[in-house]
């Protein structure tokens, strides 16, 4: 009998990507029945596998004490490659098969627009919080402003300008809170703020940036949007690395 | 041929990535500047020049819609991996500030759809 599921427990383990698509396919079917019996296909279905995805990985962080969800679990560790940068990428750029160039035009400026806003409005609240709690010093400030920008931006902005390791960590949560409540909150909010066409999902990318949040956030809403909104978030976290050392750090250093 | 679809795809992802970091050197930062976005421009405007010139065979483009439909298992795998661990015990100050970003940045949505060209 054991030798039965160490068996079993060697090939999951050895084959982790197949393994990782059972575990998904499993989660994304159980979510679709949720969706049918519970709320009748209004609340959809691929939001729900989001969020529970999300609750998985947050037991399977308690159960390990590692930082890849479910995938620091040696069974699981496949879904670390699916759900990895690599092959998120690789399907966003396939979902651009078929966009409109002409959509992607008539919305570059208010795109353009909302990637700068968005950077400056996140780094802002970000460093006023960060002000409220009692820090003083602009390096400090700066680290948890770029933080919220992206988890990204918020280690290259504070390693750059020599940051506290426990405030890069802090900048770090702030940008894990952001993009996980982009994910659970955009299909919930998204009728009342009018997001339903690429306009508007161009805007949603720019003013959001983080790559995780909008691809999940818009896959929960409607599919077809998902490029638009890729494509202005992709030049986030490159336009904070830009602007949060620099400009941004600069103005915050004048006030204190 | 379903790889020549994925070939093409693959190759407009590493051209736009290698593009976006080309990109960051310019700028003097560590980091990838638009490079999926740059891929995703790349892949329309090749797909669409190759429509032109020669048909791009259904199978092929079965190479590309394929991992266009992956995406939200994908997306699942993704949101299993995040560390969500770390965003609640980042405390209140990672809470307060992801949170009214993400808040704020909502409510200027239908504001910025107004601006139209």
């Amino acid at each position: 009998m054991m030798d039965i599921l160490e068996i079993i427990n060697t090939v999951l383990s050895k084959n982790g990507l197949i393994t990782s698509f059972v575990f998904v396919g499993c989660i994304v079917w159980f979510s679709y029945f949720l969706s049918n019996k519970l709320t009748e296909g209004k609340f959809h279905g691929s939001a729900i596998a989001i969020i529970l995805g999300l609750l998985f990985a947050y037991l399977g962080g308690t159960y390990t004490g590692g930082k890849q969800g479910v995938a620091d679990i040696g069974l699981l560790s496949g879904v670390g490659l699916l759900g990895g940068a690599m092959l998120r990428d690789f399907a966003i750029v396939a979902t651009a098969y078929g966009v409109k160039l002409d959509d992607l035009k008539a919305s570059g400026i208010a795109g353009v627009s909302s990637l700068f806003i968005g950077v400056t409005l996140s780094f802002f609240v970000g460093a006023i919080v960060a002000i409220i709690f009692g820090y003083t010093d602009a390096v400090s400030i700066s680290t948890i402003g770029a933080g919220t920008v992206t988890f990204v931006v918020g280690p290259v902005t504070g390693s750059a300008l020599g940051a506290s390791s426990e405030v890069i960590a802090l900048s770090i949560a702030a940008g894990l809170v952001k993009s996980i409540l982009v994910m659970i909150g955009t299909p919930l909010l998204a009728k009342y703020i009018g997001l339903n066409n690429p306009n508007s999902a161009m805007i949603f990318g720019g003013l959001m940036g983080t790559n995780s949040g909008v691809a999940a956030g818009l896959a929960a809403v409607d599919p077809k949007l998902v490029p638009y909104g890729a494509m202005t978030a992709t030049f986030y976290t490159g336009l904070g690395c830009l602007l949060a050392p620099s400009i941004l750090f600069l103005s915050i250093e004048l006030v204190y | 041929m379903v790889i020549y679809g994925v070939a093409l795809l693959s190759f407009c992802m590493l051209l736009g990535i290698i593009l976006g970091e080309l990109l960051g050197r310019l700028f003097g930062i560590d980091a990838n500047i638009g490079g999926i976005g740059i891929a995703m421009l790349l892949l329309i405007f090749l797909s669409d020049y190759l429509k032109q010139s020669f048909r791009l065979g259904d199978i092929t483009e079965k190479g590309i819609t394929f991992w266009s439909m992956i995406y939200i298992p994908i997306v699942v795998a993704m949101a299993s991996k995040q560390n969500v661990l770390g965003a609640v015990d980042g405390g209140l100050i990672a809470l307060l500030s992801g949170g009214v970003a993400v808040l704020l940045s909502f409510l200027l949505i239908p504001v910025l759809s107004k601006i139209k060209k």
